[in-house]
C-alpha cells in the first residue's frame, strides 16, 4: 500500500516532467509544475515517515517493466523509507522555494522538464530492489541533474563543469555496474534478494567495496573524487543546487550503505580503515577548500564535501564495530551517520536557498562584491544564520547532536581489538574536531562577509528581500534545524528501525520515554545531552539578563559614525574582505594543503603605484591526479588525430595489419 | 522539597559564578601589579567598571544591525550557562547531566561564533582583523580542547564533568602520563581561549594586540558591560574546569546539605586564589608572541591532547 503510494507519487513527478514539455516555454507554468511536485513530495514524505515510525515490515512489489524476464523489483524497508523521507523533504522544500524563485528564471524550459524527473529518479534509486532498476535510476538521476547543471549553459564555466560532471558520473556508474556484476555472481542474479542470500569470496568482496567507493563515493564527493562537485553544484539554479548538495549526495550515501552493509556480506575490519581514512581526509580537506572560496555557492559545495566526510567517519566506525561484533557501537555510529545525513540535507538545502536569495537579490555570487545584506534581507539573513550555526555544530542546533554522537562513538572505540584501528580512530577524532572548528570559521566568514558589514558594490546596496514562498521554505527548514537539535531523542528513535535493520537487531535504547526528552545513547553515567533543557536554560537566562539590564542599566542608545579607533574610513573597501578574513588560516594551513605562496609587491618609495598582494594556491589533488590523466588523454588524442588524414592505401594497409594481428592472436590463443 | 533544594543549589551555583567572576579577574590584575611592584587597582575595580558601563549610554555605529545588538546577550548567556554547568563547589547538580564536557566546549564555540560575527557587523577593519584572528586561534584551540576532553573521558569512561570529578577523587587514578599531557594541553588552550599572554594581551586597550579587544572595539555602554562580564565569567569557567578535573578536593556531592556546600565553596575559593596566583606569575614571566607563532604554540596543545588520547587507546593504564 505505502509502496504503491510512493511509486504513484514518483510516476506523477515523472509524468509532470513529460507533460510540461509542450508548454514549458509559456509564462507561468513554473508555479504549476513546482506546486505539483511539492504535493507529490509531501505525500511521499508523509507515507515514508509513517512507514518508518510504524516500524512496519519491508514491503515488496514487482512490476512487469524493465528486462522482460526479470521485471522491476521495488522494496521499501526502513533504510529506504528513511532515505525516501530525506529525498522528499528536500524535494518539497526546494519545490516550495522554487514556486517563487523560479519566476526569476530566464530560461525555465531548460529546467522544468528535468526537475520532476530528477526527483523521481532519486526516489527510484532508493526504492530499487534489483541491480537493473538501481542502475537505470542512478543514471537517470545523473543525466537529469546534468541537464539541470547545463541550464545556464552560456554562463562562464558551466560548460566545463558539465563536461567534468558527465565524465565523473559515467565513471561512477561504470564502477557501480561492475560492482553489481560481481555481486550478481556467475548465475547473474540481479535481484537484491539473491545478492543478500549469496556469499562472495573475500577477494571479490574487497573488489566490490573498492568499486562502490569509487562509484557511489564519486557521486557523494569524497576526496579525491570530489573535483566535479564544486564545479557542478554551484552552476545549477539554486534550488537545484540545494537538491544536488542536500539530497543527491545522500542518495549516493544510500548507495554505499545499501551495498556495503546489506548486500556485500559481513565486513572485514580493515574496510573500516579505508572508509575512515577517506572520511577524515574528506572532512578536513573539504572545509579547508571551502575556507579559500570567494564564490558563496562554491563555498557551500565544498562544505558538502566536508559533511560527506563526517558521514563517512560515522559509517567507517560502524563498519569497524560491526566487523568486531560490537553491536552497540555499530548502532551508535550508524545512528550518528544517519542523523548527520538528515541534518546535512536540512541545513545545506537551507544554505543554498539563502545563496539563491542573495543571487536573485544582487545577481552576485562573489562574496567580495556583497556585504550588509542583513539590512535589506532580514528574513533571509536570520534563516541563513540558523543554517550557518547549525552546520558549524553549535548547540543547541542539530549539527551539534550528530557530531556529539560521532564523538561518543569514537570514545567507545578503544574496545576495538585491532591495532590499526586503535591508532587510526584517535587521529580521525582529531580530524573531526579540527573540521568542526574550521567549519565555524568558514561560516563566520560566509555569513559575516555576505550579510554583515557595509555593502561593497552598488548591487549589494540595491538588494531587496525575496518573495514569500522562498522565504517560507527557508523558515520551514530553519525551524526543522532547531527542532532536530532540541528533540534529538525523537530523531534517534525514528532512526532505530533503520539501525536495527543494518545491525541485525541492535539499536540504541528508546529515547522518547526518558525524562525531560534527554538523549542518553549508552548509559546515563557515561554521557547524556539534552538540547531542550539547554535551549530552555539559554532562553530563560537570556530573558533574565535582558530584563535585569532593562531594569538596572541605562536605556539610552545613540547612533553615531563607527568608531574604528578614531579613523573611520568612508570607503567600504577598507573593510575586511573574504580574502583577508581567510588570510590567517591560509597562513596556518594553506602552506601544507595548497602550497600557498603569498607575494607582496611594494612600490618604490615615492611611487604612486598601489602595493599588491598576490596569492597563489594550488589544487594539489587536481594537479597530481586529474591533470596527468588529462595530459595523457590530450597526448593520445592529438597523436591519433593523424589517423583522420591518411590516404586510402594507408587505410587499407592498416586494416590489413589489424587483420593479421587479430588472426595471429587467434592462432596463438591456447 | 528535594526538587526545590536542587533548584536552589543550581541557582546558587549560577549566582556564585556571576559574583565571583569579576573578583577573579581583579585578583589576577592585582597580583600582576604587585609582581611588577605597582600598587594596582582595587580588587573591586572590575565590579566598578561593570557598574559604570551599565549606566552609560550605548553608542551604536550607524550601520549596526540587530545582530550587533543581540550578540552581547547571546555571548554572555552562552558563557554563563556553560559556567553554570561546570561543577564548582558541588558535583551532580540539577542540570549537570543536560550537557557534558563536549557540549560545554561547543557552547563556548557558540559564544565565539556570535562574537566574531559581531566584530564583522559594523564593517571596520579592526573588527575584521579581530574576528579573523580569533577564528584562526579557535580553529586550533577548540580541537585541542576537544582532544583534552577525549583523553579525560577515556580515562574516566564518561564525558560528564561531575562523573569525571568523582573519578579523579577516587583512589585508583594516581599519576599518569596522559593526565600530565592533558594538563599542559588544557592550560595552553585556556590561555588561548581567554586571550591571555602569550596569545593576546588583556591589559591593553590599544588595538595593537589585535585579537579580542579589536573585535569588540565598537561596543560601548551596557553592551560592552555584557562582553566584559562574559570575559570575566569565561576566565572563571576555565579556572573551575581545571580545578574540577585536577583538584576536585573538597567538592560536595549533590544533596550533601548546607554545611558540605559551604565547605565546598570555601575550597573552591581557595582553588581560585591559587589559579589567580599561577596565572599572574605565568603572565608576568612570559612575553606575548607574534600572531603567526601562535599556531605552533596552540598546535602543541592539540598534539599533546592527541598524544594523550592515543596513549589511552593503546593502553588504559598510562
Amino acid at each position: 500500500m505505502v509502496l504503491s503510494v510512493l511509486l504513484r507519487a514518483m510516476a506523477a513527478m515523472a509524468l509532470t516532467g513529460v507533460a510540461v514539455i509542450p508548454v514549458c516555454r509559456r509564462h507561468g507554468t513554473g508555479p504549476w509544475v513546482y506546486g505539483t511536485v511539492l504535493a507529490a513530495c509531501s505525500i511521499a514524505f508523509a507515507a515514508a515517515l509513517g512507514h518508518l515510525l510504524a516500524g512496519a515490515a519491508p514491503l515488496t512489489l514487482t512490476l512487469p517493466l524493465g528486462i522482460p524476464w526479470l521485471g522491476a523489483h521495488f522494496r521499501l524497508d526502513a533504510l529506504s523509507a528513511f532515505f525516501v523521507m530525506v529525498v522528499n523533504l528536500g524535494g518539497a522544500a526546494a519545490s516550495l522555494y522554487a514556486i517563487g524563485y523560479g519566476r526569476h528564471e530566464s530560461e525555465p524550459h531548460r529546467i522544468l522538464p528535468f526537475y520532476p524527473g530528477f526527483l523521481a529518479a532519486m526516489n527510484l534509486v532508493v526504492l530499487a530492489d534489483d541491480a537493473f532498476v538501481f542502475l537505470f535510476a542512478w543514471e537517470l538521476m545523473s543525466l537529469s541533474s546534468w541537464a539541470l547543471v547545463m541550464a545556464h549553459h552560456r554562463a562562464e564555466g558551466t560548460a566545463r563543469a558539465g563536461y567534468i560532471y558527465l565524465v565523473m558520473a559515467g565513471f561512477g556508474t561504470l564502477c557501480l555496474l561492475l560492482a553489481f556484476g560481481l555481486l550478481a555472481g556467475s548465475e547473474g542474479a540481479y535481484t537484491f534478494d539473491a545478492m543478500r542470500a549469496g556469499a562472495l569470496p573475500v577477494s571479490l568482496q574487497t573488489l566490490v567495496l573498492v568499486l562502490v567507493l569509487l562509484g557511489a563515493g564519486s557521486k557523494a564527493g569524497i576526496v579525491p573524487l570530489h573535483v566535479w562537485l564544486p564545479l557542478a553544484h554551484p552552476a545549477a539554479p539554486s534550488h537545484v543546487s540545494a537538491l544536488m548538495s542536500g539530497v543527491m549526495t545522500k542518495v549516493a550515501v544510500y548507495g554505499l550503505i545499501r551495498i556495503v552493509f546489506t548486500l556485500a556480506g559481513p565486513p572485514a575490519w580493515w574496510w573500516a580503515v579505508i572508509v575512515l581514512i577517506i572520511g577524515g581526509a574528506t572532512a578536513v580537506l573539504g572545509v579547508l577548500y571551502a575556507l579559500m572560496q570567494n564564490d558563496l555557492k562554491r563555498l557551500l559545495a565544498y562544505s558538502t564535501v566536508e559533511n560527506i566526510g563526517i558521514i563517512y567517519i560515522g559509517l567507517g566506525l560502524a563498519l569497524a564495530f560491526q566487523a568486531n561484533g560490537l553491536a552497540v557501537g555499530a548502532a551508535l555510529a550508524l545512528t550518528s551517520a544517519l542523523y548527520h545525513v538528515l541534518n546535512h540535507s536540512l541545513f545545506k538545502s537551507l544554505l543554498f536557498f539563502g545563496a539563491g536569495a542573495v543571487l536573485s537579490a544582487t545577481g552576485e555570487r562573489n562574496m567580495e562584491h556583497l556585504g550588509g545584506l542583513i539590512h535589506p534581507m532580514p528574513v533571509s539573513a536570520a534563516t541563513f544564520l540558523v543554517g550557518c550555526a547549525a552546520i558549524s555544530a553549535l548547540p543547541p542546533l542539530n549539527g551539534f547532536v550528530s557530531e556529539w554522537l560521532t564523538f561518543q562513538a569514537i570514545l567507545i572505540s578503544p574496545d576495538l581489538p585491532q591495532w590499526g584501528l586503535k591508532f587510526l580512530v584517535p587521529a580521525v577524532g582529531a580530524a573531526l574536531a579540527l573540521s568542526a572548528a574550521l567549519a565555524a570559521a568558514c561560516f563566520v566568514r560566509a555569513f559575516g562577509i555576505t550579510f554583515l558589514g557595509r555593502p561593497r558594490t552598488p548591487r549589494a546596496v540595491a538588494a531587496a528581500e525575496i518573495d514569500r514562498s522562498s522565504r517560507g521554505a527557508m523558515v520551514v527548514l530553519a525551524v526543522l534545524c532547531i527542532l532536530a537539535g532540541v528533540l534529538p531523542g525523537l530523531v534517534v528513535d525514528a532512526l532505530s528501525g533503520v539501525v536495527r535493520e543494518l545491525t541485525q537487531g541492535s539499536s540504541l535504547p528508546a529515547q522518547s520515554g526518558l525524562p525531560w526528552l534527554s538523549l542518553i545513547p549508552l548509559s546515563e553515567a557515561r554521557s547524556s545531552y539534552n538540547g531542550l533543557i539547554l535551549l530552555v536554560f539559554l532562553t530563560f537566562t537570556s530573558t533574565l539578563i535582558a530584563l535585569s539590564v532593562r531594569r538596572l542599566a541605562s536605556h539610552e542608545v545613540r547612533r553615531a559614525p563607527a568608531w574604528d579607533c578614531g579613523f573611520p574610513d568612508a570607503s567600504p573597501t577598507t573593510q575586511y574582505s573574504a580574502g583577508s578574513f581567510a588570510q590567517p588560516i591560509r597562513r596556518v594551513f594553506g602552506h601544507v594543503a595548497f602550497r600557498a605562496v603569498e607575494r607582496v609587491e611594494m612600490p618604490e618609495p615615492g611611487s604612486l603605484q598601489p602595493a599588491r598582494l598576490h596569492v597563489h594556491l594550488r589544487d594539489l589533488i587536481w594537479d597530481t591526479i586529474f591533470a596527468p590523466i588529462q595530459k595523457v588523454v590530450a597526448f593520445t588524442t592529438e597523436h591519433l588525430n593523424g589517423l583522420q588524414f591518411l590516404t586510402i592505401r594507408s587505410y587499407l594497409a592498416l586494416v590489413f595489419g589489424v587483420l593479421i594481428l587479430l588472426l595471429s592472436g587467434l592462432a596463438l590463443w591456447p | 522539597m528535594a526538587v526545590i533544594a536542587d533548584w536552589l543549589v543550581q541557582g546558587m551555583q549560577m549566582a556564585l559564578v556571576l559574583i565571583v567572576a569579576p573578583l577573579l579577574t581583579g585578583l589576577v590584575r592585582k597580583i600582576k601589579a604587585r609582581l611588577l611592584r605597582r600598587q594596582g587597582p582595587s580588587l573591586l575595580q572590575p565590579y566598578r567598571d561593570l557598574h559604570r558601563l551599565l549606566r552609560k549610554e550605548v553608542v551604536l555605529a550607524d550601520n549596526a544591525s540587530w545582530l550587533f545588538r543581540i550578540a552581547p546577550y547571546v555571548v554572555f548567556t552562552a558563557i554563563w550557562v556553560a559556567a553554570a554547568l561546570v561543577p564548582t563547589f558541588a558535583t551532580g547538580l540539577l542540570f549537570s547531566w543536560s550537557a557534558d564536557l563536549i557540549a560545554i566546549v561547543a557552547l563556548l564555540g557558540t559564544a565565539r561564533f556570535f562574537l566574531a560575527l559581531a566584530g564583522l557587523d559594523v564593517g571596520t577593519s579592526f573588527g575584521g582583523i579581530g574576528s579573523s584572528r580569533e577564528m584562526m586561534i579557535a580553529s586550533v584551540a577548540e580541537p585541542a580542547l576537544l582532544m583534552a576532553a577525549f583523553t579525560l573521558s577515556l580515562l574516566a569512561g564518561t564525558t560528564q564533568l561531575s562523573a569525571i570529578a568523582n573519578f579523579m577523587l577516587s583512589q585508583h587514578v594516581g599519576l599518569r602520563i596522559s593526565l600530565g599531557l592533558v594538563f599542559v594541553a588544557l592550560l595552553i588552550a585556556a590561555l588561548a581561549e581567554n586571550a591571555r599572554i602569550p596569545v593576546d594581551n588583556p591589559a591593553t586597550h590599544l588595538e595593537l594586540t589585535m585579537v579580542h579587544e579589536a573585535m569588540v572595539l565598537e561596543y560601548s555602554g551596557r553592551h560592552l558591560a555584557m562582553i566584559e562580564g562574559a570575559a570575566f565569567v569565561k576566565l572563571l569557567l576555565y579556572a573551575s574546569l581545571m580545578a574540577c578535573v585536577f583538584a576536585p578536593f573538597g567538592m560536595a556531592a549533590a544533596g550533601d546539605g548546607p554545611l558540605a556546600y559551604l565547605a565546598g565553596i570555601a575550597a573552591y575559593l581557595v582553588k581560585l586564589l591559587l589559579a589567580a596566583v599561577v596565572l599572574a606569575v605565568f603572565e608576568t614571566s612570559i612575553a606575548k608572541m607574534r600572531v603567526f607563532r601562535l599556531p605552533e604554540f596552540i598546535g602543541t596543545a592539540l598534539m599533546l591532547g592527541l598524544l594523550g588520547t592515543l596513549l589511552l587507546f593503546v593502553t588504559r593504564s598510562l
